[in-house]
C-alpha cells in the first residue's frame, strides 16, 4: 500500500507587500507526483533551493499544496479534521537539533509528542523507554540536551518522533549541521529504524553517501522530480547528476572517469569495495 | 564570561531537594524572598543564612556552581551598596572629601548586599534543582484557578519553559557572535557608556534575527509533534504531593515561625 501518494502537487511561496497583497510568487514545488510504499527507505536528493524541503513539509501537513492533492496513509492533508492524525502518522525531524528539542531533559523531550496526543501517563513512559532504546540514547535519559553532541541531539529528536509511533518519518536534512561522526550515527539509527521497526523513511539530504542504502532515490531540481530509481540506476548517470549540481559518491566518480578513459567497468558502482572488486575483475580480463 | 550565568540552568543530581514537588519549591522561594525583605535584623539574617545553607547542603549542588551566578549581579550590587553607603542620612561616621558615610548607611548597605546575594542564591537553588519543565508545570498547576477567568495559564507556562530552555543556547550564541564580530574588529570594551551601547548594535541585530529564526523553527517542530495547546494533553510527569512535600511545607512553616520569633526577640538589639 502506498503510504504517501502525491498527485500533481505544486506549492507557491508568496511574497506580500505591506498591505498584504501578493507581490510575487515563486514556485518551490512544481507538478510533483510521489508514491512511497510502506516500509520503504526513500531518499530525496537535490541542490539548495530544489524544493526538497518544501516537499517534505507537505507530508507532515505543515505546508498545504497550492495545487494538487496529497494523501498520507489515505488521508487528504487538506482535510483539517485529520490534521493531528496526519502529523502522528508522518513524524518529522528537522535540520537544526537545537531548534526542535522542547524539553530540558532528554526523556521530557521524548515524551512531548505523546503528551500532545493525550496518551495515558503509563504508556508515555513505555514509549519513551522504547524509543530511547531504539536510538541508543537510553543511558542519557536524564541528561540535559545542551550537553549532548549534535549527533546525539539529533538521535533524541528522532526518538521524540518515534515515541509518537508514526508509520513514516520524514527527515529534513538531519545531518546538515553535524560532523562526520554525528552524521554516521544518525544515518545508522535511521537505517536501523527502517529495518527493525519497518518504519517508512523519507530522508532528505544532499550527502550522496547517505543514500546508497536507500530503496529508492528521487532527485529534485527547480521544484520538479527529475530522476528516480534505485541508487544504482540513479548514480549511473553521473553527467546528468552533475548538471543538477549534485556530486556522486567518490567511488562512483572514479569508476566513471576510468570508464571514460577506456577501462571496462560496469556503471553504477557505489562503494569502494565494489570499485576494488570491479577493478580486479577488469585487470584479470585484460 | 557569558556562560557564568547559572540562572535557568538545571544541575542534575539526585537529592531530596531535586525530588520535591515544584510547587513546594516555588512556595519556598517566595517565602524565603518575602522573609528577606520583611524581616530586618541580624538574628533574622542568621536564621535565613542557616536555612539557605541547609537547603544548599541538602541540594548537593556545589557551592561554587551557585556562587558563579552571583558574578552577573556584581555590578548591580556594587552600585546599590555605594549608593546606600553615601546617600543615607543619619549619624556620620566619617567624612571623605564631599562624601559622608553614616552608621545607618553602612547598615542599609550591608543589608541590601545580603538581601541581593540571598535573593539570587535562593532563586538559583530553585532553578538549579528544578527542570524548567517541572517549574512551569508547578506554576501551571498552582495558577490553574486563574484559567477560569480566561488567563491563558498553560500558554504562559509553555512560553516560560521555552524561554528558560533557550537561555543557555542564546547565551552561547551571543558569545559566538561577539567573537565573530571581534574578529572583524568590533570593539565592545572601550568608549563611554553611550559609545558602548552603540557598539552593541552589531551584536544585538544578528542575535535578534537568529532568535526569531529559532522561534520559527521551534514553532514548526512543536506543531509537527502535534502540539495544539493545553487541551487534551496528558502529562508524562504529573504533579502529585508526596510525603516529603508535606514535610517540606511543614519545615517552611517552621522557618517562618522561627523568623517571626527571632525577629521579635532581637538578641542583639543592644548592638545598634
Amino acid at each position: 500500500m502506498n503510504i504517501i501518494k502525491a498527485r500533481k502537487i505544486a506549492f507557491d511561496y508568496l511574497k506580500m507587500d505591506e498591505e498584504g497583497k501578493v507581490e510575487s510568487r515563486s514556485r518551490a514545488v512544481d507538478d510533483v507526483d510521489l508514491d512511497v510504499q510502506e516500509g520503504d527507505f526513500v531518499a530525496i536528493l537535490g541542490h539548495n533551493g530544489s524544493g526538497k524541503s518544501t516537499l517534505a513539509k507537505h507530508i507532515n501537513a505543515i505546508l498545504l499544496p497550492t495545487e494538487g492533492t496529497l494523501f498520507v496513509d489515505g488521508k487528504d492533508t487538506q482535510d483539517e479534521s485529520k490534521l493531528w492524525e496526519i502529523r502522528q502518522t508522518a513524524g518529522m525531524v528537522f535540520q537544526n537539533p537545537d531548534n526542535q528539542i522542547i524539553g530540558t531533559i532528554v526523556d521530557e523531550d521524548v515524551g512531548f509528542g505523546p503528551e500532545n496526543m493525550g496518551v495515558p501517563q503509563k504508556e508515555i513512559w513505555e514509549r519513551v523507554e522504547e524509543s530511547l532504546k531504539a536510538v541508543g540514547m537510553w543511558e542519557y535519559r536524564s541528561h540535559s540536551p545542551n550537553k549532548l553532541s549534535g549527533g546525539q541531539k539529533q538521535r533524541v529528536a528522532i526518538a521524540g518522533v518515534v515515541a509518537m509511533r508514526p508509520k513514516c518519518i520524514v527527515l529534513d536534512e538531519p545531518t546538515a549541521m553535524l560532523d562526520p561522526n554525528g552524521r554516521k550515527e544518525v544515518i545508522r539509527t535511521v537505517r536501523e529504524l527502517n529495518q527493525k521497526e519497518h518504519v517508512t523513511v523519507l530522508l532528505i539530504t544532499h550527502y550522496m553517501e547517505e543514500v546508497i542504502h536507500a530503496d529508492k532515490v528521487i532527485v529534485m531540481d527547480q521544484g520538479k522530480i527529475v530522476m528516480q530509481g534505485t541508487p544504482r540506476e540513479v548514480f549511473s548517470h553521473v553527467e546528468e547528476l552533475k548538471s543538477y549540481r549534485l556530486d556522486v559518491p567518490q567511488a562512483t566518480l572514479v569508476a566513471h572517469e576510468l570508464r571514460k578513459a577506456g577501462i571496462d567497468l560496469p556503471e553504477g558502482i557505489l562503494s569502494n569495495e565494489e570499485l576494488v572488486e570491479a577493478l580486479q575483475k577488469a585487470a584479470e580480463q585484460s | 564570561m557569558l556562560r557564568d550565568i547559572t540562572l535557568g540552568q538545571y544541575y542534575p543530581a539526585n537529592s531530596a531537594i531535586h525530588k520535591l514537588d515544584p510547587r513546594v519549591k516555588l512556595a519556598g522561594t517566595m517565602v524565603f524572598i518575602v522573609s528577606l525583605f520583611a524581616f530586618r535584623s541580624v538574628e533574622a539574617y542568621i536564621a535565613a543564612t542557616a536555612f539557605l545553607a541547609a537547603v544548599i547542603y541538602i541540594s548537593r549542588v556545589p557551592l561554587k556552581f551557585m556562587l558563579k551566578g552571583l558574578k552577573s549581579i556584581f555590578m548591580l550590587m556594587l552600585i546599590t551598596v555605594v549608593f546606600n553607603l553615601f546617600l543615607t542620612r543619619g549619624t556620620p561616621v566619617f567624612h571623605f572629601w564631599i562624601l559622608t558615610v553614616t552608621k545607618e548607611g553602612i547598615e542599609t548597605a550591608a543589608f541590601m548586599a545580603i538581601r541581593l546575594v540571598y535573593l539570587i542564591l535562593g532563586s538559583s537553588v530553585m532553578t538549579l534543582t528544578t527542570t524548567p519543565n517541572d517549574l512551569t508545570d508547578g506554576l501551571e498547576k498552582a495558577l490553574r484557578p486563574l484559567s477560569k477567568v480566561r488567563v491563558p495559564v498553560h500558554e504562559i507556562a509553555m512560553m516560560m519553559s521555552i524561554a528558560l530552555r533557550f537561555i543557555p543556547i542564546l547565551l552561547e550564541e551571543t558569545d559566538k557572535i561577539m567573537k565573530a564580530q571581534m574578529a572583524r574588529g568590533a570593539d565592545f570594551e572601550s568608549g563611554g557608556l553611550i559609545q558602548k551601547a552603540k557598539n552593541m548594535i552589531p551584536l544585538l541585530v544578528p542575535l535578534f534575527i537568529s532568535a526569531f529564526r529559532r522561534a520559527n523553527d521551534l514553532a514548526m517542530a512543536m506543531e509537527a509533534r502535534g502540539y495544539h495547546g493545553g487541551e487534551g494533553r496528558t502529562k508524562m510527569k504529573p504533579l502529585v504531593y508526596q510525603r516529603r512535600d508535606h514535610l517540606a511545607y511543614l519545615s517552611l512553616l517552621l522557618y517562618l515561625v522561627l523568623m517571626f520569633f527571632v525577629n521579635r526577640i532581637g538578641f542583639f538589639a543592644g548592638l545598634y
